[in-house]
């Protein structure tokens, strides 16, 4: 990126600055900087740590980030649905869906088909309540999914009288925790193709491009006749519903769930987005990115706790590194252009 | 009462403070006037359930556990209004109150510096914010994430473990009463005055330009970066006095004790009538938005809602709230 020449004049001078152009895109490409953090903090771990950069401990760091990349999955579709979009109630969604699929299965195989869809169902209508909450109620959405973390709570501890119970089915269990394939648990495959899904969703259908155009300028969207609420609505369902499926798999690799089994993945999903490259003002990011932001997360914080620095230290150090880690390209323009 | 109104300043004319307050209370936004009517509401449904609401003892504890909400509510107004936003705010409460305390140690002649300690560390960590936010030109609500993380690590290194005491002077006249007044509510007027104030001061009127559109205030030669730290540094000088109310009313530090606050600030903000997205409202809605708050969670406590179904019955009243706070608020921008 520093290395860039002034194109030489004469015949070839093209080919070089455009050559030129695209490495000093890519090397401002946000995913490419969050894997060459991620691959850097590897290295230092397995250089502090040997063992670290083993094939077991990175399987098992990717395992742990699939929770939070399908968390942040939803919280990338909020976001990019612009107008300030954030679900700050994710986390507790989570751990809602963690703790209704629990109860259903009891661990037992019988029960996985509804312990899936009935959580994933009601996480659909507390994602219904966030949408229609910040398009009809006109709530901004910061407050309104805060507000919906607290009502959430309440149904939690309606639900368990503050008490959690049941247990993950084994099939969900073997899913995340067994071995597939290749000695990777079936649970990186099952992320791999929501990688894709969500990808496709993005960029290949109405509903992904209609999320852009409203992302990009709630007004020109209207006008250009996309459905702009039902757009806004679809999102925070998504938003929801990814979030509760994260919970499920969470709950799958601890087996039995606790009452805040979830609740401190919201900041990190939202920090996994913006590390990825996608603009907190909505329109423009994508999935990939957050994938790569997730697993960043995760390295960082593995990192953090095999350096054995006590947890003090180890917050302080985690919020130095997020701050360095934007300062690469969350930067805004100048007012001064 | 809301934004820059101007006052007829020179003309000291009793007719002209009369026409100005009229131009003032037809300006000020159905909002702001909405959150003092959910703030009657909130007191008589807390006086209805609650039968000895309007006693000196209930008013005195009601009112001293007001206080640092409201402060804290304060301090996000500022940045707030700013344009930004502070999710920090209770980090830096919490290592500005264990500093203190570490500080103080229970000693009455060290009563002062410790009060001074705790608003100094505040508007350090808001230095801080205000710092990467407008020189690295990176998103609030990211940076203070970060940082709140820093701030609370910060805050279990001065102080692991809950302890310590502060004078007991403080904690005695915090629950004082003043001419058959609570410290508390004497407090409450306080933090109203200091509002009155501020807003008279060009960085606050400033802080209102920068929030309502930063482009504009710069080519207005407003000192954009500069006002935006300046914002930060008041917001965290201002949760530092938040952190010496926190310590008069428990005694005792805690490297927890404000981190629940940042997002009840935030939803204090709302309610009370301020925009997120910058340039409009007023810390008198932020005072109001922040007792509202309280009140509500005190009603259902004293309510006899079920223990297993009161966050519920907070979360929906709560959401009600919101939605009618934000319902009035008439947007520049039309909204989708």
């Amino acid at each position: 990126m520093s290395t860039v020449t002034r194109p030489a004049p004469g015949v070839g001078a093209a080919p070089a600055a455009e050559r030129a152009a695209r490495l000093r895109r890519v090397a401002r490409d946000p995913i490419v900087i969050a894997g060459a953090v991620t691959v850097a903090l590897v290295v230092v771990g397995e250089l502090v740590s040997p063992g670290f950069a083993g094939w077991g401990q990175i399987v098992n760091m990717l395992r742990v980030a699939s929770f939070l990349g399908v968390v942040a999955a939803g919280q990338t579709i909020v976001i990019l649905s612009g107008g300030g979009g954030i679900d700050l109630s994710v986390g507790k969604v989570a751990t809602f869906a963690a703790i209704v699929g629990s109860r259903i299965m009891q661990g037992d195989d019988a029960g996985v088909v509804a312990g899936v869809v009935v959580p994933l169902a009601a996480c659909a209508l507390i994602g219904l309540g966030n949408g229609l909450g910040v398009t009809l109620l006109r709530i901004p959405p910061f407050v309104m999914t805060l507000g919906m973390t607290g009502v959430v709570y309440g149904l939690i501890m309606v639900y368990t009288n503050g008490r959690a119970d049941g247990r993950a089915a084994p099939a969900l269990t073997t899913l995340v925790n067994g071995e597939l394939v290749l000695g990777l648990p079936g649970v990186l495959f099952l992320w791999a193709a929501i990688a894709v899904l969500v990808t496709w969703l993005l960029r290949r259908t109405t509903f992904g491009w209609r999320l852009f155009a409203v992302g990009a300028s709630p007004e020109a969207a209207e006008l250009s006749g996309v459905p702009v609420r039902r757009t806004v609505i679809l999102a925070y369902v998504a938003g929801s519903v990814f979030a509760g499926l994260g919970g499920l798999l969470l709950v799958g690799y601890t087996e039995s769930v606790m009452l805040n089994l979830a609740d401190d993945y919201t900041m990190p999903a939202i920090a996994a987005v913006i590390i990825g490259g996608t603009l907190a003002a909505g329109g423009v990011g994508g999935y990939l990115g957050t994938a790569v932001g997730a697993v960043t997360l995760t390295v960082l914080t593995s990192l953090l706790t095999t350096l054995d620095i006590g947890s003090a230290w180890r917050t302080v150090v985690n919020g130095v590194v997020l701050v360095a880690l934007l300062s690469f390209y969350g930067r805004q323009k100048r007012l001064r252009a | 009462m809301t934004d820059i109104v101007p006052a007829g300043r020179g003309r000291a004319a009793g007719q002209d403070r009369l026409a100005g307050l009229v131009a003032a209370v037809r300006q000020a936004r159905m909002s702001t006037w909405m959150v003092v009517a959910l703030l009657v509401v909130a007191v008589a449904a807390n006086a209805s359930v609650q039968s000895n609401f309007f006693t000196p003892y209930a008013m005195t504890s009601t009112t001293a556990t007001l206080v640092p909400l409201v402060l804290v509510a304060l301090a996000q107004a500022v940045v707030v209004i700013g344009g930004g936003i502070d999710l920090s705010i209770g980090a830096s409460v919490t290592v500005a109150s264990v500093t203190a305390v570490v500080v103080m140690d229970g000693r009455e002649d060290r009563l002062l510096v410790g009060a001074l300690v705790a608003i100094a560390v505040g508007a350090a960590c808001g230095l801080v914010n205000g710092l990467i936010i407008a020189l690295l030109r990176l998103q609030p609500i990211i940076v203070t994430f970060a940082t709140s993380s820093v701030f609370a690590g910060a805050a279990l290194l001065v102080l692991p473990t809950p302890g310590g005491s502060v004078p007991a002077t403080i904690t005695r006249g915090y629950r004082d009463t003043l001419l058959g007044v609570p410290a508390g509510a004497w407090l409450l007027l306080a933090t109203l005055a200091l509002w009155f104030l501020l807003s008279r001061t060009r960085l606050v009127r400033h802080v209102y330009a920068v929030g309502g559109d930063p482009v504009a205030s710069y080519a207005s030669l407003i000192p954009v970066a500069r006002v935006q730290v300046l914002s930060y540094v008041l917001c965290g000088a201002l949760g530092g006095v938040a952190a010496v109310a926190l310590l008069a009313n428990s005694g005792s530090g805690d490297p927890f004790v404000g981190l629940g606050m940042t997002l009840d600030s935030v939803a204090a903000v709302v309610i009370g009538g301020i925009a997120l997205s910058g340039g409009r409202g007023s810390g008198v809605g932020a005072v109001a938005g922040a007792i509202t708050l309280a009140l509500i969670e005190n009603s259902i406590f004293f309510a006899d809602v079920p223990t297993n179904y009161r966050p519920l019955v907070s979360g929906v009243v709560i959401i009600a709230a919101l939605a009618l706070s934000a319902f009035t608020m008439t947007d520049r921008r039309r909204r989708r």
